[in-house]
């Protein structure tokens, strides 16, 4: 499954290129991007996981960038 | 500055009152207000800090975050680093200075890239926000978009957003298609005539019924292709990620080297510790390569952003490297470069008759005709007879047509009608492409008209502009005859050309000059090769070459899908134009990672043998960055 989900205060290109580094090694991801320019962040897993790799995502990206917020929905 | 979001205007105040503060400082130093003892001793730092905190506190927070999460060597770790380090060295102004300057660079560096964020997803304002549905009752709902089924009847009023691809039922118009095609002039359209979604209604109301979900619709697809380009990066793209990952720890590295080892070689480490301290931070304020992380991908961004403005889908940054470095275009001919459409190219008369005879007579006799040759015939005739006049139409499947002309009798037909019918052909043309059509009234020969699928009005100023543009050749495939690709090919100005290719030939003939190209100067691979075509029958040709480009694809999924770069309309003109956006891309980009590596070296090699202070490292770090920023910006101006 690949879904997208918009991410707020994203202010550093340097640590969308270490969250994306960060998302891509998680257990479950077949692919994924941060794009620092359109602030969004894209994730494609298996679908059994997919759930889990989102929080786990989500946790990557507090650990880079603590003001960053994912939108969830 | 208007359109601040409010965590800028919030950052914008502190910057502010902490310049405020450190101007006021310094003069009440420099006036002596401050008594001078007070002023040499370590109590001096308590004033300083105000303005400190007040402007970095932020920076101090994050920096503290990051060590707690283990995430060493970010940004705000380096500045704190740095600017602790000079307060420890005694240096208060610099400390606050460099603070208060990273933050400046860091509102603009927002500042920039909100800008450009802007004006890009203003380019991409093609989306429908909503859709009038048609009740079974009549009344009208405003439905989202997303909840449009096929079969649905939308409403249209002037001015609004064609929501999904459908076919008019109804009315008649002008919808603008610019936004997809940069096509400036508007395309009429009537009942029973597809429409696209993203187009504008003109002045007048439509009825269309919805043909395909919202998120099959063109504008879904070119939406989700723009927002997937950036996830393609071209080699410039990642060579600066890769750059990235490992100039940062080494200039930390670097930094400590610094600190310690030359007071230690020197034997006066005590005496010259701080000195070498406050150098060491000068190198961590440079270490992070913001300025090219940044400016690098939104140069590309723009390059995209600029092509999608020109009715050019680019569908990766890769392509758009690709595009500047183009040696070889293949490019189909027929419907690429000719209109795909019979048209009269010629018309010879003999035996005394006119031009206009030979078509008015030839157009009488053909006007129930459905062959495209036929058609092309009527179409050329300006003054045709009345239908009452034409009787007696007989066809001759595969050879010709005859009728009743008032009381003449009139054929119609090629070479092979005419021979059966004994009647002589007098030819004056010579060498002409294109099928010819013979005439005769009554038993006689009057002229030929010639029927050729003509070359798009502006093919030969775009390939002209193409070979301007420093490509070095230009290849013109075809499945038709040799006489017709030379005729096409000299007429364009092209003098590469292989006639009589069936569609695997086509691939084949595509991967001997990929071999070539490569083949020529070693493993070089800066030379690239782009397919042209309609993207209808020649998606494997299309995959096969660097770059494929599809033409004329408002609407047609395959070649959306199958290609690389989608042309809207079938401009020619497009390809050029795309060309010099991918060569401004790449330039500035270039300039940019010139630009801030030389300063940041300089900087760096300056900084160690104490030449460059902290503010020439402040500027290194966020006025580098901005300025690149800026220069990437041009992209996004026309």
């Amino acid at each position: 499954m690949k879904k997208k989900f918009k991410l707020i205060d994203l202010d550093c290109a340097n640590c969308a290129a270490k969250m994306e580094e960060a998302i891509k090694k998680l257990d479950g991801v077949n692919d994924a991007s941060v794009s620092f320019l359109t602030q969004k962040m894209m994730i494609d897993a298996e679908d059994a996981v997919f759930d889990q790799v989102v929080q786990e995502a989500v946790k990557c990206i507090a650990k880079v960038e603590p003001d960053c917020k994912v939108v969830l929905k | 500055m208007s359109g601040l979001t409010k965590r800028q205007k919030k950052d914008l105040t502190r910057i502010i009152i902490a310049f405020v503060l450190f101007v006021l400082l310094i003069v009440l130093e420099h006036t002596h207000v401050i008594p001078e003892s007070f002023a040499h001793s370590y109590w001096m730092i308590i004033p300083w800090l105000v303005p400190y905190f007040i402007v970095g506190q932020d920076v101090i927070r994050k920096c503290f975050l990051g060590i707690s999460h283990g995430q060493m060597f970010d940004e705000s770790f380096l500045m704190t680093l740095a600017t602790v380090g000079a307060f420890g060295c005694g240096e208060l102004h610099e400390a606050v200075a460099v603070m208060l300057f990273y933050q400046v660079g860091e509102f603009f560096q927002g500042y920039a890239v909100g800008k450009s964020r802007g004006a890009i997803s203003e380019l991409m304002s093609i989306a429908p926000d909503f859709a009038n549905r048609e009740e079974e009752d009549g009344s009208i709902e405003v439905i989202d978009p997303d909840d449009i089924e096929v079969g649905d009847i939308l409403v249209i009023k002037p001015g609004e957003k064609i929501p999904t691809d459908g076919v008019v039922i109804e009315g008649e118009g002008l919808i603008n298609t610019s936004a997809l095609t940069g096509e400036s002039m508007p395309r009429s359209v009537r009942t029973g005539d597809d429409v696209i979604s993203g187009c504008i209604n003109g002045d007048t109301l439509l009825r269309v019924e919805a043909r395909k979900e919202y998120d099959d619709s063109t504008v879904a697809q070119i939406l989700e292709m723009v927002e997937n380009a950036a996830s393609k990066k071209s080699r410039t793209e990642n060579l600066i990620t890769r750059f990235a990952r490992y100039y940062t720890p080494a200039v930390v590295i670097g930094a400590v080297l610094l600190a310690f080892i030359p007071p230690l070689i020197s034997g006066h480490f005590a005496a010259e510790f701080g000195t070498w301290v406050l150098r060491a931070c000068t190198f961590l304020v440079i270490s992070c390569p913001c300025a090219l992380v940044i400016s690098v991908p939104l140069a590309f961004f723009g390059g995209i952003g600029a092509a999608s403005r020109e009715g050019v889908l680019v569908k990766g940054s890769n392509y758009l490297e690709m595009m500047s470095k183009l040696d070889t275009i293949v490019t189909d001919k027929t419907g690429t470069l000719t209109e795909g459409k019979f048209k009269v190219s010629m018309i010879d008369a003999a035996n005394g008759y006119s031009t206009e005879d030979i078509i008015r007579y030839a157009a009488a006799v053909e006007a129930g005709s459905t062959h495209p040759i036929g058609a092309a015939i009527v179409q050329a005739c300006d003054k045709p007879y009345p239908a009452s006049k034409v009787k007696d139409e007989q066809n001759f499947a595969g050879k010709g047509i005859s009728a009743k002309v008032g009381r003449d009798l009139i054929c119609v037909g090629n070479r092979g009608f005419f021979e059966e019918n004994g009647i002589e052909i007098q030819e004056d043309i010579v060498e002409a492409a294109g099928t010819y059509c013979y005439v005769a009234r009554n038993g006689k020969y009057i002229g030929t008209i010639i029927v050729a699928d003509m070359p798009k009005a502006e093919a030969k100023k775009a390939i002209a502009d193409l070979f301007a543009e420093n490509v070095r050749r230009i290849v013109m495939l075809t499945g038709d005859s040799e006489k017709v690709a030379a005729q096409v090919a000299s007429e364009l100005g092209i003098s590469d050309y292989k006639a009589g290719l069936l569609p695997l030939d086509k691939v084949k003939a595509v991967e001997d000059l990929l071999a070539e190209i490569s083949g020529d100067e070693g493993s070089s691979n800066d030379r690239k090769l782009a397919f042209i075509g309609d993207g209808i029958n020649d998606a494997p040709v299309l995959s096969r070459a660097d770059v494929g480009i599809a033409m004329g694809s408002l609407g047609s999924d395959a070649a959306i899908e199958a290609a690389d770069i989608v042309i809207m309309d079938d401009k020619l003109s497009r390809i050029p134009a795309v060309i010099r956006i991918a060569r401004k891309t790449m330039s500035i980009s270039r300039a940019n990672i010139v630009f801030a590596l030389f300063v940041k070296f300089a900087c760096l090699i300056l900084g160690a043998i104490g030449i460059a202070n902290m503010w020439a490292a402040v500027f290194a770090d966020v006025g580098v960055a901005v300025i690149c920023i800026l220069n990437s910006m041009r992209m996004l101006s026309k």
